[in-house]
């Protein structure tokens, strides 16, 4: 995975910051997408936009809060392909995994501008930062999440599992 | 191997002798629940997933929905969300749909109503599922594509979390609920302290406390970002749900020898009732501390999955009796379920509420997460018997949460001001 990089280093967004609760009257990606960030930064979209950016770098503890699918589905549909963080709470974790929103866990985010292209490599476990020339190592992903990442989501995993 | 409570009742879920931290497993669920604002979504994928096969729901008597979070809906939007709820319980004729008026804030409601039992394992599309673990029971908040799953499998996948032991010691003040303990435990240890892990609490003061105060404490595993709390059923938890259901119940302990990866201790003799101040759960002062920042309130509410049991309104109205809310305060009063309202009525709490000012919601989670039944607007501050104070969770970005037991609520809704129930009575 290839892509630029937004970046908030910020500890603890939640998920009301993701996508607040008055938008949870609907479902739609693409509604959700339009307030993604918005009590957070409400310039978000036209900053990931002049970016291109579609890796978000943000602090510890990424998603914390509410059980709301709507975070991710909210990211996912605003343009982001991958996530970035020291460390994510776990609900937000799964729910990723399940709709096929990558996350990786990494320390050093120090490392990682706003703006930077990053090449992510997740058999050998390495992020490079190819505007620093700098290789770093990323947790790997255990095998079980994998297959559910490589059905493409819960969803089809699941589709298997019912018709075995 | 000796094992935890946690790690005990996912092994008997995926017909294994034992499991460890770091596994994983597919686990046989006792029951799932969605709500108006996680099920629509659920019900979406569902159908993905048994799209092409002659399948349905893995079974009707194991499924709740309940619209409780934008109910008595609050716009056109959330009824559309709370009508697929209900021609999803139509179609499959789920014995667990309840319509407004029957329906209370699920976490109140499910144990009430007898619908889980301890040594279950039960999954929620509602981060404060975790609450269940009040009596016994492995209980996870999950999101709407897992419940999805879960619906037509009746399994979900879950990770075998190690396990914080809590240990309480002492003897309670004045005042101190089971939300101070939680309160004062998440300030300790952080809104990440816990994450991805199990938190058991355990010690006297768990032993000696209400299952009201038991709830309030799993409800807020998730605020330190746990995967369940849990607290092993007694004479107190058999007592509580022999009478709400003829299901078997299985009673779980952990080994003396188990391994958790963490004992935390704490001295209750210490503790003074808690305030959360804005914007993080983990911001925990003393009472003492917070009443002398002479910080204003325009509003309170006292209710939600996190306190909003009979034993919380009776904590309200012992303070609110015969005095008068604030003039400047809106304070707002929800009771949890019909049958914790009904109850409220007989006790002549409503009434009490009532004569001093407040007002009493139906059932919902309404406020608690700025749905609706008290938004509040720029620069207003509330305090509140919820469980998150995110920047904006009530209304507006710039409003103010603080988070308290329902006692300090009453009293500072009736000051205008935070403070303890002591200030209020004394005068």
């Amino acid at each position: 995975m290839k892509g630029i990089v937004i970046k908030y280093s910020d500890e603890n967004i939640n998920t009301d910051l993701i996508i607040p609760a008055r938008y949870l009257n609907k479902s739609e990606p693409e509604y959700l997408a339009e307030h993604c960030f918005e009590d957070f930064d409400y310039k978000f979209k036209e900053k990931r936009e002049k970016l291109n950016a579609t890796i978000l770098i943000a602090g510890k503890n990424f998603g914390s809060g509410s059980s709301r699918e709507h975070a991710p589905i909210a990211i996912k549909a605003s343009g982001i392909d991958c996530v970035i963080a020291p460390t994510f709470a776990r609900i937000f974790f799964r729910n990723s995994i399940n709709i096929g929103l990558t996350l990786i866990e990494f320390d050093g985010i120090e490392n990682l501008k706003d703006g930077d292209v990053l090449e992510i490599d997740f058999d050998t476990g390495s992020l490079k930062n190819i505007s620093i020339n700098q290789i770093f190592e990323i947790k790997k992903i255990p095998k079980f999440l994998q297959d559910i990442i490589a059905s493409e989501g819960l969803v089809n995993y699941a589709k298997n599992l019912l018709r075995e | 191997m000796p094992s935890t409570i946690t790690e005990k009742i996912l092994a008997a879920h995926c017909d294994k002798k034992e499991v460890s931290p770091g596994d994983f497993i597919l686990a046989n669920l006792d029951g799932c629940l969605g709500n108006d604002i996680t099920a629509p979504i659920a019900i979406k994928e569902f159908y993905k997933v048994i799209h092409g096969t002659k399948k349905g729901v893995f079974d009707r008597d194991k499924i709740i929905l309940l619209p409780d979070h934008f109910t008595p809906n609050k716009d056109v939007a959330s009824a559309i969300q709370c009508q697929v709820l209900k021609e999803f319980s139509k179609k499959y004729q789920l014995t667990h749909y309840y319509e407004v008026g029957r329906c209370g804030i699920e976490h109140c409601f499910i144990p009430e109503q007898g619908l889980i039992v301890p040594g279950d394992l039960f999954i929620g599309a509602d981060s404060h599922t975790c609450t269940y673990g009040a009596i016994g029971a492995f209980s996870t908040g999950v999101g709407s594509t897992d419940l999805g799953v879960s619906m037509a499998l009746g399994k979900t996948w879950l990770k075998v979390p190690e396990t914080i032991k809590f240990v309480y010691s002492g003897k309670l003040k004045n005042w101190v609920l089971g939300k101070d303990l939680i309160l004062y435990t998440i300030g300790q240890i952080g809104v990440d302290g816990a994450t991805y892990k199990a938190m058991e609490f355990t010690g006297v003061v768990i032993k000696n406390i209400s299952m009201a105060s038991r709830f309030t404490i799993c409800n807020m595993a998730i605020e330190a970002g746990g995967k369940n709390g849990i607290i092993e059923s007694d004479e107190k938890t058999i007592e509580y749900i022999e009478k709400r259901t003829s299901r078997p119940l299985k009673v779980y302990k952990s080994d003396k020898n188990a391994e958790f990866s963490e004992i935390i201790e704490f001295d209750c003799d210490k503790i003074e009732p808690q305030v959360a101040f804005p914007h993080l759960p983990e911001n925990s002062k003393p009472i003492s501390e917070a009443e002398g920042m002479e910080i204003s309130i325009d509003q309170a509410v006292i209710g939600s999955c996190t306190n909003g049991r009979l034993e919380d309104l009776r904590i309200a109205a012992k303070v609110l009796k015969n005095q008068k809310v604030n003039s400047h305060v809106r304070c707002i009063i929800i009771p949890g379920t019909p049958q914790i309202f009904l109850n409220a009525l007989k006790e002549g709490l409503i009434e009490i509420f009532l004569n001093a000012g407040g007002i009493v919601s139906p059932p919902t989670c309404g406020p608690c997460l700025g749905g609706h039944m008290g938004i509040l607007g720029a620069g207003e501050k509330a305090i509140s018997t919820t469980n998150r104070n995110f920047m904006g969770r009530m209304g507006h970005v710039e409003s103010e949460v603080y988070l308290s037991n329902p006692a300090i609520a009453a009293a500072s809704a009736i000051e205008g001001n935070i403070c303890s129930p002591e200030s209020v009575l004394k005068n």
